[in-house]
């Protein structure tokens, strides 16, 4: 098998790692991110702390 | 003419409503957080697969590290301060609910972080010993740990009142956290597949090429911020979910008192 081969077979699971990594984390964060609009207009402005 | 509107939203000015609703969870600093966590995100692509180098030993392969190696950190952050906030409400004559909101958001996203953590270690594992998993001690003590807290979120999501879950998760908070120095001290108790500490080892000798220190740094600056932008919004999130609950028993206590009383 070529260094080539071995390289390109490599870059599968490297980028791979870097995709599942953000996939999961945007998919994560949209979740988040969801549940926090839909609650926050059934919330008085004034409960939220943060606000 | 207008018929008279149901619902308080639509009672309110138009202007509050729509920013009511856009904002969500989010506030002046959580943006800035947020916009400093892509900034550094994709330093960490840049750095990560393209800028550093190639190991000498691990070849290519060495770029997992870049996200494998932060988000473990990062879950040992979350999972300790989800003991610390558990500690708070326990010992702490106020018993505040938000000592157990924080903890238990710290433990969502540190599950989060840690099966990545597992995923991209398995990745790695497959280009450097050939195989995806071996029951070596580093492996199954961090399996055992996201399994731990994996369990610490179904505790939460038992029923009962919220004290009843603070107290009985955070109890369970303080004993999964015992577990993290056995991880880390896994490759040293017993004979391991997985290599000792490159940065975080007992002599303080980094030995790593500057450029590769740097992309770990940029990873765990990235991560970290990730962290406390999730951590802020998903605490907002579950203090929201806690008041409509107690909204919704208050109205089923004044149905029920209504039904008596008629």
């Amino acid at each position: 098998m070529s260094a080539g081969v071995i390289a390109m077979e490599d870059a599968g699971f490297i980028i791979g790692s870097y995709v599942l990594t953000f996939a999961v984390i945007a998919g994560f964060t949209w979740r988040v991110l969801r549940g926090g609009r839909r609650l926050a207009d059934r919330i008085d402005d004034d409960d939220k702390y943060w606000t | 003419m207008t018929p008279p509107s149901p619902t308080r939203a639509t009672e309110a000015p138009a202007e509050q409503v729509d920013g009511g609703a856009r904002s969500g969870t989010g506030t002046f600093a959580t943006r800035m957080f947020g916009i400093a966590t892509l900034v550094t995100m994709g330093w960490l692509v840049a750095f990560g697969l393209g800028f550093s180098p190639a190991d000498r030993d691990q070849e290519e392969a060495v770029r997992i590290m870049y996200v494998h190696v932060p988000t473990v950190w990062l879950a040992y952050l979350a999972f300790t301060v989800t003991a610390a906030c558990s500690g708070l409400y326990l010992f702490t004559k106020k018993h505040s609910l938000g000592f157990d909101r924080f903890a238990g958001a710290s433990a969502e996203i540190g599950v989060v972080f840690m099966a990545l953590s597992l995923a991209t270690g398995m990745l790695w594992g497959k280009l450097t010993w050939g195989v995806y998993w071996q029951w070596d001690a580093r492996l199954t003590t961090t399996a055992l740990l996201f399994v731990s807290y994996v369990g610490y979120l179904a505790v939460r999501g038992l029923g009962g009142s919220h004290d009843q879950r603070a107290k009985r998760s955070a109890i369970i908070g303080l004993l999964a956290v015992l577990e993290i120095p056995l991880v880390h001290w896994s490759v040293r108790l017993w004979r391991s597949l997985h290599q000792e500490a490159t940065v975080l080892n007992t002599n303080g000798d980094v030995d790593m090429d500057g450029l590769m220190l740097f992309s770990l740094f940029v990873g765990v600056v990235a991560f970290t911020l990730l962290y406390v932008w999730l951590l802020l919004h998903r605490s907002r999130v579950m203090a929201m979910e806690d008041q409509l609950d107690d909204q919704g028993l208050d109205r089923a206590i004044d149905a029920r008192r209504a039904e008596a009383t008629s």
